[in-house]
């Protein structure tokens, strides 16, 4: 939902009769040239009124478990394979990166240390959050929209069935549980991959690689990534569902609002990244 | 036009009192007057984008208009709280332009869902009228109905799925939102008969909103007329038989199936 701007009056621009009108039509104008920003505003209030609306239905009855644990397998068991075989190939690449640049230093044995801290702190989360954004941040949108134009959505409210209670908290809660699940199945794959490209094709020794992996990744490092996880998922709930439930339309709707969610949610992913990091920094300084 | 007002009529369910309702800039309904007999099959005709819809949307509470009152037994919805509200919706069944089944749900689990969301009742008692249902409607001989998913299912089933979803909570109104839309004549001569043995079976108060001139005078009580956010004709079929509001007479013309003989020019 955007804000209109103010329409111009018939005939191009009317000469002010008074200075209150001058003053009114000098508001207007500067209103137009700020409706791109407030536009923007909105959608970001929408987006945030649409999630507090939606975790407020969480503790109000009834709670439907089934919804929860069919968004749950949608969410989580369904992106099983995608994130497996992403984290395996993440993990071989980025090792394999790594040994040609350690091997200038002869230092091939710090793999482990770097890939781990790589995966655990931004490949897993990050990634994980994309290819689920992909895979069931698409679905959930274009599901919701399909249902908003066949008026799926407007029989539920004739039922007295609250739709952001039916369709929104169940598929926050499913992705801000899930997304770190994944995250971490992601992590396990990813080190899998290490192990293979670095063990097994390039004969680093395991001992070495093991010892230094230890030394420098720390739990708290899979902590933060979780953390992320957590938010990329109620990031990537609220934008699917914001885009689903707002359509109006066809076909075509569908299709634009479920572009809409991709993209939004991946900048959002990325952006709020950054934010999460510095937040991070803060409260767990690195290294300590 | 009966009397009107808070006090709950035995003639009329619903009274529409003087409604209006914007979107933007755009005046949807400029002032609706509306009476709705209960018991009887009440039609609503008008054209594309005249706010049929939108009327309907208020009658279930689901659009708060911007001034004007509606009485639903006596009782006005307007502004009234969620649950106070959700009580109100209670009454009604509402039967979609398309069925609006839930396509992630089957045949059963649709036709259950308002028992299922409203009340805690013994599994073999949902399945025991979700199947006279389904028996009532003709759906019962269908092979495998109860297991299969709207996707599988033709129009008009859809239809009569979306009826047995409407009318499982055996509510006093029912409203149809375009019935026979998109049907062929023989599935819309069924979902008339369908509309009209729903009406004398149960008993409910219907309120259909249709631009199908043919079916409106084959089963409707009393049709009314919304034309440009207005009520412009209203009365039983003989009435506005007899003396149509010129409005009328060309939408009614111009589908090709009803000719005024005898009314006025």
């Amino acid at each position: 939902m955007t804000t209109k701007a103010a329409a111009p009056p018939p005939g191009g621009a009317a000469k002010p009769q008074s200075a209150a009108e001058a003053k009114f039509l000098g508001f207007a104008a500067l209103g137009r040239m700020f409706s791109p920003l407030t536009g923007a505003i909105t959608v970001f209030g929408d987006h945030i009124l649409l999630l507090g609306r939606a975790v407020a239905w969480l503790f109000r009855r009834p709670f439907r478990l089934r919804l929860f644990l069919e968004q749950m397998e949608f969410v989580g068991v369904g992106s099983l394979p995608i994130i497996m075989l992403v984290g395996f190939f993440t993990g071989a690449v980025t090792s394999l990166q790594a040994i040609l640049a350690l091997a200038l230093f002869e230092q091939q044995r710090y793999v482990g240390f770097g890939v781990g801290i790589s995966l655990a702190r931004e490949l897993a989360p990050v990634f994980t959050a994309l290819m689920i954004t992909a895979r069931a941040g698409s679905g959930m949108a274009t599901e919701l929209a399909s249902m908003r134009i066949t008026e799926q959505v407007d029989a539920l409210t004739t039922f007295a069935v609250n739709p952001v209670q039916y369709l929104v908290t169940p598929r926050l809660i499913a992705s801000c549980l899930m997304l770190p699940v994944m995250s971490m199945v992601f992590n396990v794959v990813g080190l899998i991959g290490v192990y293979v490209v670095a063990i097994i094709s390039y004969q680093i020794d395991l001992g070495q690689v093991l010892a230094l992996f230890r030394l420098g990744v720390d739990p708290l490092d899979y902590i933060e990534g979780l953390i992320k996880s957590f938010f990329f998922g109620v990031t990537m709930a609220t934008c699917a569902c914001y885009q689903g439930l707002g359509v109006r339309g066809g076909a075509k709707e569908v299709g634009l609002a479920t572009t809409r969610a991709v993209v939004s949610t991946s900048v959002t992913v990325l952006v709020l990244d950054y934010f999460l990091i510095q937040i991070m920094n803060v409260l767990f300084p690195y290294g300590t | 036009m009966a009397d009107s007002g808070p006090k709950r009529d035995q003639r009329w369910q619903i009274q529409i009192q003087d409604l209006h309702k914007s979107f933007g800039a755009q005046h949807v309904l400029r002032g609706v007057n509306l009476n709705i007999e209960r018991g009887k099959i009440n039609i609503i005709i008008g054209g594309s984008g005249q706010g049929k819809s939108v009327l309907m949307k208020h009658l279930m509470g689901l659009l708060a208009p911007d001034s004007g009152h509606i009485f639903v037994d006596g009782d006005d919805i307007i502004g009234l709280g969620d649950v106070a509200i959700a009580k109100i919706q209670r009454k009604f069944g509402m039967v979609f332009q398309y069925a609006a089944l839930f396509d992630s749900l089957n045949v059963v689990e649709n036709i259950a869902f308002p028992l299922l969301e409203r009340y805690h009742l013994p599994k073999a008692e949902v399945m025991d009228r979700v199947r006279s249902l389904l028996k009532l409607l003709d759906l019962a001989n269908v092979s495998g109905i109860e297991q299969k998913f709207p996707a599988e299912l033709s129009g008009g089933m859809r239809k009569r799925v979306g009826l047995a979803r409407a009318l499982i909570d055996r509510p006093e109104i029912l409203l149809y939102d375009e019935p026979t839309t998109g049907l062929d004549p023989i599935a819309t001569k069924n979902v008339d008969q369908m509309i009209r043995r729903t009406a004398d079976e149960f008993g409910v108060t219907s309120v259909v909103i249709s631009h199908d001139m043919a079916s409106t005078f084959r089963i409707a009580d009393r049709i009314a007329m919304l034309y440009e956010g207005v009520i412009v004709a209203n009365g039983t079929r003989a009435e506005v038989m007899a003396s149509p509001h010129p409005m009328l007479r060309e939408f009614a013309e111009a589908s090709g199936t009803i000719h005024f003989g005898s009314a006025p020019s």
